[in-house]
C-alpha cells in the first residue's frame, strides 16, 4: 500500500496520479533529471537500464529487468522547466504505437512536494488498451466496478 | 486475443458491465436481460456472445430457455491483475520517497 498516492481519471482520455514527497521541491525535480537518481527508484527497485537525454526534443528509454520479465518504456521530453514541470511522450514498447503525454507539475509547500502527473491519451481506446497492455493503472474505473461485482459474489 | 486481453474489451462496454450486473443478482433470460435497455434483443445477443467469448457468462443447454449464468472466474483474475499494476505505480513511488530521503541523509 502506498501512503499517500491517489489515482484518478479526470476525463475518458487522462489519468491523474498525485504524491506527496518529503523532500524539497529541487529534489524532487533531481531525481526525475538525472540518470545515476533514476535508475535508483523507477524500476521499482529491480534492475533498471536507464537512457536519457534530458532536454526538450531529447529522448529516453528505460528497461526495467522485472522478475516476471523486462518491460521497456521509451518517450520524449517536450518541455522542461525546471523545477516545476516535466512534460514528456510515454510509450510501452510492448504496445508500440500507442503513445500517451505526461505532464508531471511539482509544487512545494512546507518542505513537501506535491507531484500531479496527468497523463493524456489521444483515444479512450488507447486509454483502456494501455490497461490492457499490462501498464496502467488507468484500469481503476473498471476496477471500482469490479469490486463491487467482487463484493456480491464472494 | 489472450483471456485477459477479452475480458478487459468485454468490460469495456457499459451495457456489457450492466449485463454483468444483473447477472450478479441471478440468472436471467435473453428477455429479461434486454427489458432495461432500450436497444433490440438482437443487440443484446450479440453483447451476450462477447461476454461468454470471454468466459464471463454460461447459458443453459435448453435452446429454447436459455438463462445465462455469471462466471465470476475471470473476474477474479482481473482484479487481480489490475491490483498488480496498481502495485507497480505505488512502488514505483515508494522508491522515489524511500530515495529521496536517502538523498537528503547523505546531505546532512
Amino acid at each position: 500500500m502506498s501512503d499517500n498516492l491517489t489515482v484518478t481519471l479526470p476525463s475518458d482520455l487522462e489519468i491523474k496520479m498525485v504524491r506527496v514527497f518529503d523532500a524539497p521541491r529541487e529534489l524532487v525535480f533531481e531525481a526525475h533529471a538525472k540518470v545515476e537518481h533514476v535508475k535508483h527508484w523507477w524500476g521499482r527497485g529491480n534492475p533498471l537500464d536507464c537512457e536519457m537525454d534530458f532536454r526538450p526534443g531529447g529522448t529516453y528509454r528505460f528497461v526495467e529487468h522485472a522478475p516476471d520479465g523486462d518491460y521497456a518504456f521509451r518517450g520524449e521530453y517536450r518541455e522542461i522547466r525546471a523545477p516545476e514541470l516535466i512534460v514528456q511522450t510515454f510509450e510501452f514498447e510492448g504496445m508500440p504505437g500507442h503513445v500517451c503525454v505526461e505532464t508531471l507539475e511539482l509544487t512545494e509547500e512546507g518542505g513537501k512536494t506535491t507531484v500531479t502527473s496527468v497523463t493524456r491519451f489521444d483515444t479512450k481506446e488507447d486509454r483502456d488498451g494501455m490497461v490492457s497492455s499490462g501498464m496502467e493503472v488507468g484500469a481503476r474505473e473498471s476496477y471500482e466496478a469490479l469490486a463491487a461485482y467482487l463484493a456480491k459474489l464472494s | 486475443m489472450d483471456r485477459l486481453s477479452e475480458v478487459f474489451s468485454a468490460l469495456a462496454d457499459p451495457t456489457r458491465r450492466a449485463i454483468l450486473a444483473r447477472l450478479a443478482q441471478g440468472e436471467a433470460t435473453v428477455n429479461q436481460l434486454a427489458e432495461p435497455f432500450p436497444i433490440s434483443l438482437q443487440a443484446v445477443s450479440k453483447h451476450l456472445k462477447v461476454l461468454e467469448r470471454a468466459g464471463l457468462i454460461s447459458r443453459g443447454k435448453e435452446a429454447q430457455w436459455r438463462p445465462c449464468r455469471l462466471d465470476a472466474d475471470p473476474l477474479r483474475e482481473v482484479a487481480v491483475w489490475v491490483a498488480g499494476y496498481e502495485r507497480f505505480w505505488e512502488q514505483r513511488y515508494d522508491q522515489l520517497g524511500e530515495y529521496l530521503r536517502q538523498l537528503q541523509k547523505e546531505e546532512r
